[in-house]
């Protein structure tokens, strides 16, 4: 974006920078030009790095602590909990940790859809935004397993087992996972080698998610090009990162309330009881994060199409971009997108109820209900209304939001908010 | 439009149900004594710890263990805080086997506060056995591994009544109120005088059920009291300087006409 030519002020700096250009990065990384009217629903890019950064980090000092053996991992937990010098702490905020990452991440993902983020030219973006998230629920759920609970127990048992719905070699897939015939020893210690890798290939995708998204710039609320050079456009560095910095605080002061006064309120009880393949918890229950998944799963009456369902429930939202036909971005000038993203929105949420409760009943319903309205939603909604949705007209730039004196109240007042 | 009103309809069959499962829940409302442990600046209640301790060790550990705790941990700041000397003393009474010695032999020798609790029984079978096919569950985490927590403890251990008619109840299975299936293996444990407080409190059987409910509470999370505090300060450090950062912010977005 800075195309401008950065030279360093000392010779070091200089000799430095022309073998390896690191200063030049840096420089393009402060100066790098912002839209100025980014709401605070844009500060949540800055605190998933946050969150990444924090998970890494008291994950690294947990591991030199944790024993990943069937026998053992209960009770090293244990260990943590109570000898380890501020083990409690360190456990508690990578537990809930990674409740709030979730919770940021899906803040920031529907951001993204409610500003139509998503489309061209950003589509490269979203998608390894996507690839993200689908790595970051396979660490929490790995992650999950590590304590081994009984909830991390049968949580693994019952997610390894949907291979076995792959006709031919399910069985030969499941027991490969497992390192077994069962999830035992072997799959926890395999489980926990992954829980470490993942978190790194994560840091791996989020530098190219930054740098793709350094190639087109930050979309922004009103969703239009911002031509380079423009006065609609603040510095990263002071005028973000103090904003993103704020915002942050804000989050890590609701992060503190749980650490400190709530750190089991996200959990579930039964996962300090130790894991016993012997025993069947009453509900198997993923973390509230992979509760919509699992409602989708278990909404449809076969196995494999189940698992199929649950998968392509990911996948839609990998296709987005094309699915999503409107030329305008923000659901601002989009007054019917913005009543179905809000359903989409209640879709989500219901569906999240569902997972949690037993799949009989109303709630079996509710949640085929739902599942069916999910994909309704992206294959068949979102395409038609590109097409057909008649959009309030667009501002040209920033700086002069309305054209043509077509003065739309409800839209002043977007843009005041914002 | 259609979707629209579906959407509706999904809502309306959501709260309708959710309403439903609440009047239908089968269970008790659990009973909830106000902990002192609660709340922001929630801390133990330092003689309860002791005495529940005295009713664990008198009443609980004939069947229950506690295998992630110490004799250490009670002389621990945050815990029951007995005295050293007490806790050695406390810790003596239990024995240990140790070894091997310089001859290959085991043997037995009397606690040291570095030891874990000493438990009823040698195995999880024997347990099991010895109760009726019910494994008594270690006690260490307890009070995290139930719903309700502390006030599911003191509810199960109030919750012994006569069963209502209707309900029969085979050799060794007791009716409580607030068990789930409200049938337990366990028979009612504490009755008004089944230990003698050192301290002189009068051992109703609520007194009792609160003390333990305590004791197992700091047992399940032993560094609660440092984390209250460590919290408190935190938060307050984060509001200082999150108000810091905003006025920071205010001042520099003020050479933008855009409102931050």
């Amino acid at each position: 974006m800075s195309d401008h030519e950065y030279t360093p002020n000392s010779k070091f700096g200089k000799w430095f920078n022309d073998r390896l250009p690191l200063l030049t990065l840096s420089n393009h990384l402060s100066d790098y030009p912002t839209p100025k009217n980014l709401n605070y629903w844009w500060t949540f890019g800055g605190i998933l790095t946050f969150c990444l950064i924090a998970q890494i980090i008291t994950g690294i000092i947990l591991a030199m602590h944790y024993v990943a053996q069937a026998d053992l991992a209960f009770e090293s937990v244990e260990h943590i909990m109570r000898d380890v010098n501020y083990g409690w702490l360190i456990r508690y905020f990578h537990a809930n940790g990674s409740s709030m990452f979730f919770l940021a991440v899906y803040i920031h993902i529907f951001r993204s859809l409610y500003y139509g983020s998503h489309k061209s030219p950003r589509e490269v973006i979203w998608i390894i935004g996507m690839i993200i998230y689908f790595l970051m629920m396979m660490t929490a759920f790995m992650g999950y397993v590590l304590p081994w609970g009984q909830m991390s127990f049968w949580a693994a048992t019952v997610i390894t087992n949907l291979f076995s719905a792959v006709p031919f070699i399910g069985e030969g897939i499941t027991n490969w996972l497992w390192g077994g015939f069962a999830v035992d020893s072997p799959t926890l210690t395999r489980f926990y080698a992954l829980h470490y890798l993942f978190p790194f290939l994560i840091l791996g995708l989020v530098i190219l998610h930054i740098w793709a998204l350094h190639i087109p710039g930050n979309n922004n609320p009103i969703g239009i090009d911002i031509k380079s050079p423009s006065k609609d456009t603040v510095p990263f560095h002071p005028y973000i990162v103090v904003k993103d910095l704020f915002a942050l605080l804000i989050f890590l002061i609701i992060f503190a309330f749980f650490v400190f006064y709530s750190p089991n309120l996200l959990g579930h009880p039964d996962n300090y009881i130790e894991a016993n393949p012997m025993v069947t918890p009453n509900h198997i229950v993923p973390e509230w994060y992979l509760l919509p998944f699992y409602a989708i799963l278990r909404s449809i009456p076969d196995k494999l199409f189940g698992v199929i369902a649950m998968f392509a429930s990911i996948f839609v939202l990998v296709i987005l971009p094309w699915l999503d036909t409107s030329k305008v971005r923000s659901a601002i000038f989009r007054p019917l997108y913005k009543q179905f993203y809000w359903f989409l929105v209640a879709d989500v949420l219901i569906l999240g109820y569902v997972g949690a409760m037993p799949a009989e009943g109303l709630y079996l319903l509710v949640a085929r209900v739902a599942t069916a309205y999910y994909f309704i939603h992206f294959l068949i909604i979102l395409p038609v209304l590109g097409q057909k949705e008649k959009t309030l007209e667009v501002p040209l730039s920033l700086t002069d939001p309305v054209l043509g004196g077509s003065t739309n109240d409800s839209l002043m007042s977007e843009q005041k908010k914002n | 439009m259609k979707n629209i009103l579906k959407s509706i309809l999904i809502v309306l069959i959501f709260s309708l149900n959710s309403n439903y499962s609440n009047g239908s829940e089968s269970s008790h409302k659990l009973l909830s004594p106000s902990w002192s442990f609660k709340g922001f600046f929630g801390k133990f209640d330092r003689a309860s710890l002791q005495r529940g301790y005295q009713v664990y060790t008198e009443v609980c550990a004939a069947c229950h263990s506690m295998k992630y705790l110490s004799y250490r941990n009670l002389v621990e700041t945050g815990g029951p805080e007995f005295s050293v000397e007490q806790g050695k003393i406390i810790a003596s009474q239990f024995e240990v086997t140790d070894g091997p010695n310089n001859d290959g032999e085991m043997f037995t020798r009397p606690a040291r506060l570095s030891d874990k609790f000493v438990g009823p029984y040698a195995n999880e079978q024997a347990a099991t056995a010895a109760n009726g096919g019910a494994y008594p569950p270690d006690m260490s985490v307890l009070v995290k591994a139930r719903e309700g927590g502390a006030d599911y403890i003191y509810s199960i251990l109030m919750g012994y009544e006569d069963a209502p008619e209707g309900v029969s109840l085979d050799d060794g299975v007791y009716y409580n109120k607030y068990m789930s299936g409200n049938k337990i293996k366990m028979a009612q444990p504490l009755m008004d005088g089944a230990v003698t407080y050192m301290d002189g409190t009068q051992a109703t059987e609520m007194q009792m059920a609160e003390d333990v409910a305590t004791f197992l509470t700091w047992a399940a999370e032993p560094h609660l009291e440092a984390r209250h505090k460590m919290g408190f300060r935190a938060i307050v450090y984060l509001i200082i300087i999150t108000i810091l950062v905003y006025f920071s912010m205010k001042k520099l977005w003020s050479r933008i006409e855009t409102k931050v």
